[in-house]
């Protein structure tokens, strides 16, 4: 009976969100905030595996969220829309559902080779390096953008809003929603039984003593660009989706190293090496942009307090590097059936 | 062929020369030892063989394979495992976690099974854990499998990481200063223990320690290194009675406490 409590919870919460949606339970602004918690909760996830997990310190999340982005939109407005660049669209418009996943697959590939090709120089010498070349790539995606006027440059790309209608059109139903609740549970999916396995303990391991690590013959470069590129992966995906949003518009100017930042506070926030914490964060702190959007630009005066004062009183984030599951041990009925297996076998 | 052999190791930090000329040959069961007055390079030597620092020149052959220029990982995955002279656990991780992670060089299941959990991956990380707490079981410490590394008593953190060396499943077992902050009582248990492990596990093991009474009672012969320099090589009766060892040694009371 248990191990149904999991399932039917993803289930209820699918039918809740899609559903409503689709009915307009929800009015458009509460789709949108919902939109962003799912998104936000892909980049924070996969930035704690570098960040929290592992211990290092990209901060260039947004740089490969971006790679993602374009790479995917390109893709949906080449194929499926009638653009002023890319002409009429090559395919017909009801192979855009089932194929947009497979693109979003695909900005997710090109972002994780971006981050393969920063992972490679990154993690050759041991040291800080990581944290300056994310930074780094971070500006020279920004700028190599903004100097690619055929994907639009400064003024940003536009198109992917024909794509979504052209796939509504087809049969109407809220995919971006859809895909983005997909995405997500992909996302958790993926980071929670990776770093339960055996295999990807090893980056914890890397985060408490690199070279013991390596002496105790785990294969310390190679994990780390395989969790660096897992991350950036990840990050692609969440670009993807983020792109395809209700604007159906990006610009370079929306990847920038305050968005890294942003995705940097959310790990934090919910505690380095907590799922749950940065599944929690997210949530919490996508609401609390949005309580705070009549502020203005003065949010980021208030933003920075409120890490100030939760620095004070909660150093280690909300979760600290626990579960909820280790802080509540009765959602380990719902949570933790996997886990529970484990532990009668190893006895 | 020997198992190990060791020929004009050499290591320079810049200027300084922490290890010259070192030769040893070990064979699958050996149990030898390595003593010198504090900085004489006896740490230096173990870095070199298991690949955390490059020599500045000389060859390690195990099984007649040099192991100079491999990385840590592929020297420990043929076979030859270390404890540190200061503990080097994973502290925030568990005791079993500590174990099982060492087992990542014989993980077979790749990183599509390590998502996807599927049957393979499930027999797999079960075989991984019940090794492990048979491990654990022989140290004792089965009971604190899910401890926080760090909750452990400091001699319980010292098994621990002789545990997770055997869990690389080693034939060479290097061991630096595994007495260090023990007292007599330990001391004794874990000389028992070190024999124990050779026996059971057949391996050949080296270990460097200031407490003479562990290296003059299990060691069958000594190495002896003074400023980098091997000063003598015999049996423990042999080294007890030899000038050069008594010089090097002078005012050290280690030695006299043997
Ligand atoms: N990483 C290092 N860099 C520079 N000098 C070192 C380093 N490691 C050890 N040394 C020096 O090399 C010499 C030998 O050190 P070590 O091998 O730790 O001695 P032992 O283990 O015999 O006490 C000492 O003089 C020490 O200061
Ligand atoms: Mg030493």
């Amino acid at each position: 009976m248990k191990k149904y409590y999991l399932p039917l919870l993803i289930l209820v919460l699918f039918v809740g969100i899609v559903g409503g949606s689709w009915l307009h339970v929800f009015n458009e602004y509460w789709q949108l905030v919902i939109l962003f918690m799912g998104i936000n909760i892909v980049l924070t996830v996969s930035l704690n595996l570098i960040n929290g997990f592992m211990g290092e310190f990209s901060c260039g999340h947004a740089g490969f969220m971006a790679v993602g982005a374009y790479v995917s939109s390109i893709l949906t407005v080449w194929l499926f829309a009638d653009d002023k660049i890319f002409g009429p669209p090559v395919l017909p418009a009801s192979w855009a559902i089932p194929l947009f996943p497979v693109i979003l697959i695909i900005g997710a590939i090109a972002a994780s080779l971006a981050g393969l090709l920063v992972a490679i120089p990154s993690f050759r010498t041991r040291g800080d390096y990581l944290a300056i070349i994310t930074l780094a790539v971070n500006y020279i995606v920004k700028s190599a953008i903004e100097n690619m006027e055929v994907i639009g440059g400064p003024r940003g790309f536009v198109g992917m809003k024909r794509v979504m209608n052209n796939m509504a059109a087809v049969f109407d139903a809220p995919w971006l929603l859809i895909w983005t609740f997909i995405g997500m549970l992909a996302t958790i999916f993926i980071i929670r039984n990776f770093m339960s396995s055996t295999f990807g303990k090893g980056i914890e391991a890397i985060r408490e003593d690199e070279i013991a690590a390596e002496l105790m013959s785990v294969n310390t470069r190679r994990l780390k660009v395989i969790a660096f590129m897992l991350s950036c992966g990840l990050a692609g995906l969440a670009g993807g989706l983020f792109a395809h949003g209700p604007g159906g518009y990006i610009n370079p100017g929306t990847f920038t190293i305050l968005k890294s930042t942003e995705v940097m506070v959310m790990v934090y926030l919910g505690g380095m090496g907590s799922i749950s914490g940065s599944i929690i964060s997210a949530i919490g702190f996508t609401l609390l942009l949005e309580l705070l959007r009549p502020l203005g630009t003065y949010k980021w005066v208030v933003i920075p307090l409120l890490l100030v004062v939760m620095m004070l009183f909660r150093p280690s984030g909300i979760l600290g590097n626990k579960e909820l599951t280790d802080v509540f041990p009765k959602l380990r009925a719902i949570f933790g059936a996997e886990e529970e297996n484990y532990a009668h076998a190893a006895n | 062929m020997p198992m190990l052999q060791i020929k004009h190791l050499t290591h320079y930090f810049g200027g300084l020369r922490a290890v010259y000329d070192f030769n040893l040959e070990m064979e699958q069961g050996d149990l030898v030892g390595l003593i010198g007055p504090n900085g004489a390079g006896k740490t230096t030597i173990f870095n070199l063989v298991t690949g955390a620092y490059r020599p500045t020149e000389g060859e390690v052959l195990l099984d007649g394979e040099n192991l100079v220029g491999m990385r840590p990982h592929e020297i420990t995955t043929r076979g030859i495992a270390r404890t540190f002279q200061t503990i080097r656990l994973w502290n925030e991780l568990s005791v079993l976690d500590n174990i099982c992670i060492a087992r990542a060089s014989r993980i077979q299941y790749g990183l599509v099974d390590s998502i996807l959990h599927g049957k393979r991956y499930w027999d797999e990380e079960r075989q991984i854990k019940r090794r492990a707490f048979d491990l654990l079981a022989m140290f004792g410490l089965d009971k604190e499998a899910h401890e926080a590394a760090k909750n452990l008593p400091y001699g319980e953190q010292r098994k621990v990481e002789i545990a997770r060396a055997l869990a690389t499943e080693p034939r060479l077992l290097l061991l630096d200063e595994p007495a260090a902050g023990m007292n007599p009582g330990e001391i004794s248990d874990l000389m028992e223990f070190i024999q124990q492990i050779r026996r059971d596990f057949n391996l050949a093991i080296w270990i460097i320690e200031h407490q003479m009474r562990v290296i003059m009672n299990i060691c069958e012969r000594i190495k002896v290194v003074d400023f980098g320099e091997t000063i003598a090589y015999g049996t423990p009766e042999e080294i007890r009675n030899n000038p050069r060892v008594i010089e090097a040694y002078l005012g050290e009371e280690a030695f006299d406490a043997a």
